[in-house]
Formats: structure tokens, C-alpha cells, sequence
């Protein structure tokens, strides 16, 4: 390949990229060029590296080495999305828009037109109106962020990129969030910004929607480039095989044959909770159920409630075959029941304390002793945690911030852990962690689904889904799409359910 | 992040904790030292315990003001729940007198009351927040007009006055002494113990910390919100009747301008102590030197001639924000943005 030649072409251009955080690498001399008016898939797993390129591209980190070529210019990128005034601008997937103000304000922020100080809102309306026909979208001007779906807000990110004439756009999963139908419409949107020159990156994790909509595609893998390549040269498979670049069944531990015999230690009869109808499953001991479905089908909601973080409507929860409600959580972690939230940092752990404190701040009653708390029991706990989840850090005393994502879900599970649950629920298991700690909590859930602990797993991840569960349940909208066992648990019939084209016969 | 800078990070935090713990002692000697150099009389035993009684009021009421802030909480209220109580006790009192006489019975049932009128009051303040989802700061100036205006009522814009009678019996509740420490220290004193434990070595102290951290951990957590939260104003509740009945004998009356400004004196000491305000870190022993600090600053204004004392409140005003200041630098993470 002649350098110049690509260089010449590309409007940015990352050259052996390096980045470590403290003296953890997370990217190895990557190298990602993005050409004018091509659409980039930027493809890899959970904790290949995509976030933290696409935050280097975008000047929100700084490579630890390499270099970043603007228009074939080597630059530093200014830091906090001060880079959108040179046209890089970053999409996040937790969108960046202020609920509370209106579309029109929102594409403006921290840059009104003002006419003498005055806020010039005619003009600044007509533009947007411009914008967003430009992009073809209904929207209106006027219309509060907070009113708008999350696909609409999207496309108000797209306009505001638009406004700020923005030459490389770079999004963290558009379509995640999004129907079948917005992602269509969203995709349109994509073919006219291409068709004007803009070059678009975007991560995603549907490989059929980089093949359809991407021109080129990077691969990453544990940090590492692993290559760019022509998307039309490339199946959804061999993306995968390039993605995961191993045998996925070294991932995921044996598995033991369910025992169909086993009691039932939950049972769920026609649950309604807000946004879900008529949920109805069962759960025996020892089993792992998967609960799989497109995201906001309905899966956290419906064990929020059953674990009281949630009012019922209506449906009946049976513990060992006896009726039960909980309202509190406390009330259903007493029953041994756990849940363990997919929002590790806004749900799950305190950020700004130690390891100690959230250990034992779900199961707190279980170390008090007399009036006071048992400290000496904390400690020993600690330890215990420690070793028995491998949770890595040099000093006992560090604080949970400035752990790194594999180690905060690892204390996240021991701590829900230590209050002995005989049902354990986890969202979301290995959301944002490595490959190398998924797999230990893989293992993890099946040692203690062997113990006699059932578990259920919620998860958005496919291949995780199918590759520990012993039966999976598909939600859509709120709804029991279906119940897969045995050879049925396959990527293909799970999509057909949670898309709505394929639903059991209740019987 | 890595293991090794992790590490790092948190000695130094350890480090500027230690500077941060031992800030408001620090400060409270430096002043007993500007006290003793400006006149020497500062350091005397009868200055010292002055000094120690009227620290006790905003000291006590502080210590629950600490459980109501650690939990992300704020409660403007208790200045005037201080009055009001007050003026309430003062009129069960006077009337109790006619069937109990003035005797010792007729105290006990003015404390009984104070305590009751406490718990209830710091109750409602927790509810009102809790189930009824209003934000504390509006309850607690809600709460706090109501109470003002009540004892203005009661006392028909006037002065209640405790009968001489009684104001006998009661007397030493404020003058007297134990072991040569006048009895508000005494309070003082237990109600910072009880205090201390309470935050620090039970679930309770626990909970309310982890509350103010991140209210939405603490509901995964299996903590009752609610409940714990409530708890935090009963408690404060608490701490205002406790302060109530050992003022009370001191003048023997109640009056619109009962316990003026104890609400920010109150928080002020809290936060010059280390607790911060937005919640998630408490600290009683910081709390108590804070109330010293603030009486100090007073009692030396009082002492020299060097500022007037009226500018008693700008030198509070300063400190409290000086204090603050100084912590922002130790809880700011500069520039160590998380990825």
C-alpha cells in the first residue's frame, strides 16, 4: 500500500493508534483510515477496543501513540468534543441532548445566532427546519427533546451533526435502540449525508446491517487490528469469524444437562406490569433460563418487578409453589432472591467508595452484630470475595471508580452474591467487560447453576444467550414471544421470535 | 484503569484525607491560639466552659443535621422547630403548674413534650419529602415559615415567659454542672457519642452514606429508601427537642426570634466538619469541631476589640466558605476524567 496515496484521499486517517489507560493497553497499533463520502463499519466484541478508537478520532481521548492525520495533516485533536469545529463530531449512543429544550434550541446550543445579544429565533428556526428536510425527517422545530422517540432523538443528533457541517460523522451504535423500520428510515438518512461527502463511522453489533449498509469495514479484536476490508467482499459470517478469531465454544463452559424432573423454584403466571402483558415462565433449580429479546422488550421490567423494585398490576409469583409478593427488595432478597441490575454504575455500585462498603451493602443486616456492624466479618468477606471471583486489584482499599469495568462487574456478582440467593437474576452479564472476564463469569454461572442455584440470565448478547442457557425465553414488546430448549436455542429461531414473525400457540 | 495508577490514585487520596480529617482541628487550635495571643483570658476556665455550653445548642442540633446531610437530605427547619418547640413547652408548662405545682413533674412533662413535638415535627419533614416526593429543600422552608409564624402566634408577637416558679426547678438543666462540666456539655457530649456510633459503626450510619452516594445503588441495595431517609429528619427531630430543652432555662422564654439563623449555623458547622453537602460522606467528630469553630470565632470577636462583634456574621460567612473552598481542592479530581 503507498501511504501517500491513502493519505491523500482520506479525510482521517488513525496511524498505529496506541492507547493504554494507566498501564492497562487497550489498543495496539490500530490503524483506521475514513475515506469522504464512504460509510466505515467499525466492527469487533465488547471490549475490542471500538469505544476507545472512536473516542480518539473524535479528540475525547488522547492516543497514548501514534498519530491522527486530518485532511493528510498530522494533528492533535482538541479534547471534550472541541474537535466538532474542525467537522469530527461523535454521536454517543447515551444520546447528548438536553431533555428539557426544544429541537431548535438543542441544534443551536452554545452556538445562537444573536443579533446585537438578541437571540435571532426566526432565523435560527428557518435553518433547522432546513436541516432536518435535508435529512428528510418530520420533525418539528419547536417540539421538546423529552416529547421525541429515542429514534427521533437520534435523528435530531444527525441534524445537529449536519448544522455543524460535519465532515466525519462517528456513531456508537445508531441502530441499537431502533426498530426494523427507523433503522430503514435511519439508514436513508445515512445514504444522503454519504451522498454529500460526509464520511460516516459507525459500531454495530448487526452484522447483516454492516453488510448492507457499510462500504468498508475495520475489525477489531482484544485491542488489536485485525483488518480493513471492502464490506462486499465480506460475509456476516466471516466478519464474526474475524471478530471472535476462536473456537467460540472455548467461551462458554460444558453444560450440564438440565434435570427437566427438577422443582420449580419460581413460577410466574400471567404477570402484568407496566408495559408487559400477561408474562407467564417458570424456573426450576439448577437451571439457567436465558431471557433474550430486542432491547426494551420488557426483560428488566418484568423481573424489577417480581423482585419489588416495581409495582404489579396484576399475575401471580410463586415461590416454591407458594404464592408470594414482594414490596421490597430487601423483603425479596430474604426470600433468596437477588437481582443483579445491568447498570453497574448508576444501579449497582457506589463509585466514590471502597470495595468493602458495596460488598456487603446488599446482605448488611447478615454483618451486623448486636447495635453495631461487624467489621472484622466485612474484611473477611472481602477476602473471600476477592479470591473466590478473582477480582484483580492491587490495594483492597481502592476505590471502585478506578477499577476497570471486568473487575466492577466481578464485585457486582459477589456482592449480590454474599447474600446466598437460591434464585439469582443477572442483566446484562458481561456488558462492557472483556473477553477474558466473560468468560470466567461464564463459568462462574454454570458452577453455580451446578450447585443447585437457578439463574436467570438477561442478556442482549445472542451468542452469550445461547451458549449458557439451558432453555431461553424470547420477549417482544412486553410479551412472551416463546420458550426455546434443546436444539430449538439457535440465533435463528430467537431473532424470528423476538421479531414477531414466529409466536408459540399459548396452550 | 490499571491496577498500578489505581493504586497511586488512591494513596494520595489517602493522604489528602488525612490533611482533610485533621483540617477543622487544625483550624479550631489555630483560633485558641489567635484567641490566647489577642488576650489570655481566652484560655481561662470559665471562658472554656462558656465557650463549650454555647456550643452545645448548635452542636446538638448539627450532629443530626449530619445523618439529614450524609443522606443527601437538607433541612432548613430547625431553627424554627427550635422556637416553636420552645414555645410550646414554655405554655404546657406554665399550665401543667396549676395540677402538678412547680415541681419536678411539671419539667419532665415540658421535656417529654419537647421530645415528642420533636419526633413528630422531624417526621413530618420526612415524609413530606419522602412519600410525597417534594424536594427537602422546599419542605424544610416550608416547614420553617410554619413554625416561625406559630411561635409569633402563640406568643401573640410577643414573649412567652416560663413562670418563676418553675424557672426554679428548671435552672440547673442549663447552670448546673457534673464534674465541673456545665450539663448542656454533658449532653453535648452524649449526643455525640450516640452520634458517632450511629454513623459509623452501624447499618443505619451505612445506609444513610450509601443514600446520599447514589439513592438508586442504594434501592438495588435492598435498603429501604424511605424509611431511612425519614429516619434522618426523626433524628434531627431529636436532636432539636434535645438542644430545645437545654436552652429553654437559659433566658426562661420563647420568642419570634428564638433560634434565628440556627438553621445555617447548624449546616455550617456540618460542612466547615468535612461532610459534604450534596451527600455520601459524613463526618461527627468533623461536625462537632465545626461547632466549635463557629462559637470560637464568636467568643473571640466578643473578647477583643480588634473587629466589631456585630461583624460576627461576616467572619462565619467567611469561614464556612473558606472551609469549602479548601475541600474542593481534595474532592475535585483534577483532571482525572474516567473513561
Amino acid at each position: 500500500m503507498l501511504d501517500g496515496a491513502i493519505e491523500s484521499v482520506s479525510v482521517l486517517k488513525a496511524d498505529h493508534i496506541s492507547k493504554s489507560f494507566g498501564a492497562v493497553p487497550v489498543l495496539f497499533s490500530v490503524s483506521m483510515d475514513i475515506r469522504p463520502g464512504e460509510v466505515h463499519a467499525l466492527i469487533g466484541e465488547n471490549g475490542a477496543g471500538k469505544s476507545t478508537l472512536m473516542k480518539i478520532l473524535s479528540g475525547f481521548h488522547a492516543p497514548t501513540s501514534g498519530r491522527i492525520l486530518f485532511d493528510g495533516v498530522e494533528v492533535v485533536l482538541p479534547p471534550d468534543g472541541e474537535a466538532e469545529k474542525m467537522g469530527i463530531v461523535l454521536i454517543h449512543q447515551e444520546l447528548n441532548l438536553a431533555e428539557q429544550m426544544t429541537v431548535e434550541e438543542n441544534i443551536f446550543l452554545g452556538r445562537e445566532l444573536t443579533s446585537r445579544g438578541i437571540l435571532q429565533r426566526d432565523v435560527m428556526r428557518e435553518k433547522v427546519r432546513g436541516y432536518l428536510s435535508d435529512i428528510g425527517v418530520d420533525i418539528s422545530p419547536s417540539a421538546r427533546i423529552s416529547e421525541l422517540s429515542i429514534a427521533e432523538k437520534q435523528m435530531v443528533e444527525v441534524a445537529k451533526a449536519i448544522s455543524r457541517n460535519a465532515r466525519v460523522l462517528i456513531m456508537d451504535e445508531p441502530t441499537a435502540v431502533l426498530t426494523e423500520a427507523e433503522t430503514e428510515l435511519f439508514f436513508r438518512q445515512v445514504e444522503r449525508l454519504k451522498s454529500k461527502g460526509v464520511a460516516i463511522v459507525f459500531v454495530s453489533h448487526k452484522l447483516s446491517e454492516v453488510k448492507q449498509i457499510a462500504d468498508r469495514v475495520t475489525i477489531l479484536r482484544d485491542g488489536q487490528w485485525i483488518g480493513s476490508q471492502e464490506a462486499i467482499a465480506l460475509t456476516p459470517d466471516a466478519m464474526a469469524q474475524m471478530m471472535v478469531g476462536r473456537e467460540l465454544s472455548d467461551l462458554y463452559p460444558p453444560m450440564n444437562e438440565a434435570d427437566v424432573d427438577a422443582q420449580r423454584v419460581l413460577e410466574v403466571r400471567n404477570l402484568c406490569v407496566k408495559g408487559i402483558q400477561d408474562v407467564s415462565f417458570d424456573l426450576r433449580k439448577g437451571e439457567i433460563l436465558g431471557f433474550s429479546g430486542l432491547i426494551g422488550s420488557g426483560r428488566t421490567a418484568v423481573f424489577e418487578a417480581i423482585c419489588g423494585l416495581a409495582p404489579i398490576e396484576s399475575g401471580q409469583i410463586l415461590i416454591d409453589g407458594v404464592e408470594t409478593r414482594f414490596d421490597s427488595v430487601a423483603a425479596s432478597r430474604d426470600a433468596g432472591l437477588a437481582y443483579l441490575t445491568k447498570d453497574r454504575k448508576a444501579k449497582g455500585l457506589l463509585l466514590n467508595k471502597q470495595m468493602r462498603p458495596n460488598l456487603t451493602l446488599f446482605s448488611l443486616p447478615k454483618f451486623t452484630r448486636r447495635f453495631g456492624l461487624d467489621t472484622g466479618a466485612e474484611d473477611k468477606a472481602l477476602e473471600r470475595a476477592i479470591r473466590r471471583f478473582d477480582i484483580r486489584t492491587r490495594d483492597p482499599k481502592i476505590i471502585v471508580g478506578d477499577m476497570s469495568g471486568g473487575n466492577q462487574q466481578k464485585l457486582l456478582l459477589a456482592k449480590v452474591m454474599e447474600s446466598e440467593p437460591r434464585i439469582v437474576i443477572i442483566d446484562e452479564p458481561t456488558r462492557g467487560i472483556d473477553v477474558g472476564t466473560k468468560q470466567q463469569i461464564y463459568h462462574f454461572i454454570a458452577a453455580l447453576a451446578a450447585e443447585g442455584v437457578s439463574v436467570v440470565i438477561i442478556s442482549s448478547e445472542m451468542p452469550e444467550i445461547i451458549g449458557i442457557s439451558h432453555r431461553v425465553v424470547v420477549m417482544r414488546e412486553g410479551q412472551v414471544m416463546g420458550v426455546l430448549s434443546g436444539d430449538e436455542i439457535n440465533e435463528n429461531e430467537i431473532v424470528r421470535y423476538a421479531a414477531g414473525l414466529k409466536r408459540e400457540s399459548r396452550g | 484503569m490499571s491496577d498500578v495508577a489505581a493504586s497511586n490514585t488512591t494513596k494520595d487520596k489517602r493522604m489528602r484525607f488525612d490533611i482533610k480529617t485533621a483540617g477543622p482541628a487544625i483550624a479550631l487550635i489555630l483560633l485558641c491560639i489567635i484567641g490566647f495571643l489577642l488576650n489570655p483570658a481566652f484560655l481561662s476556665e470559665g471562658n472554656l466552659t462558656n465557650l463549650l455550653t454555647r456550643s452545645a445548642f448548635i452542636g446538638i442540633i448539627a450532629v443530626g443535621a449530619t445523618f439529614v446531610i450524609t443522606a443527601g437530605g437538607i433541612d432548613l427547619s430547625v431553627g424554627s422547630m427550635a422556637a416553636a418547640i420552645a414555645g410550646v413547652m414554655i405554655i404546657i408548662m406554665n399550665s401543667a403548674m396549676e395540677t402538678l405545682g412547680p415541681g419536678m413533674a411539671t419539667v419532665l412533662l415540658g421535656g417529654g413534650c419537647s421530645i415528642l413535638l420533636g419526633l413528630g415535627a422531624g417526621w413530618i419533614n420526612g415524609v413530606l419529602t419522602t412519600k410525597g416526593k417534594i424536594e427537602a429543600f422546599i419542605v424544610t422552608l416550608g416547614t420553617m415559615g410554619i413554625y416561625r409564624s406559630l411561635v409569633t402566634y402563640f406568643a401573640d408577637g410577643g414573649t412567652l415567659s416560663l413562670d418563676f416558679a418553675i424557672r426554679g426547678t428548671y435552672r440547673p438543666v442549663y447552670y448546673g454542672s457534673i464534674l465541673g462540666l456545665p450539663a448542656p456539655v454533658w449532653v453535648f457530649i452524649a449526643v455525640s457519642i450516640c452520634g458517632w456510633f450511629l454513623m459509623n459503626r452501624t447499618a443505619f450510619g451505612r445506609y444513610c452514606t450509601a443514600i446520599g452516594s447514589n439513592e438508586s445503588v442504594a434501592k438495588y441495595s435492598a435498603i429501604k429508601v424511605d424509611r431511612i431517609k425519614t429516619m434522618t429528619y426523626v433524628i434531627q427531630g431529636l436532636c432539636v427537642s434535645l438542644a430545645t430543652i437545654i436552652y429553654v432555662p437559659r433566658l426562661g422564654s420563647a420568642s419570634a426570634s428564638t433560634g434565628v439563623m440556627w438553621e445555617l449555623e447548624a449546616i455550617a458547622a456540618v460542612i466547615i466538619g468535612g461532610t459534604v453537602l450534596k451527600g455520601g460522606y459524613g463526618r461527627i467528630g468533623g461536625t462537632i469541631l465545626g461547632a466549635l469553630i463557629l462559637t470560637t470565632i464568636g467568643n473571640i470577636l466578643n473578647f477583643t476589640d480588634l473587629i466589631s462583634n456585630y461583624l460576627n456574621g461576616t467572619m462565619q460567612g467567611l469561614i464556612i466558605i473558606i472551609a469549602v473552598w479548601l475541600q474542593r481542592g481534595d474532592w475535585g479530581k483534577a483532571k482525572a476524567t474516567k473513561s
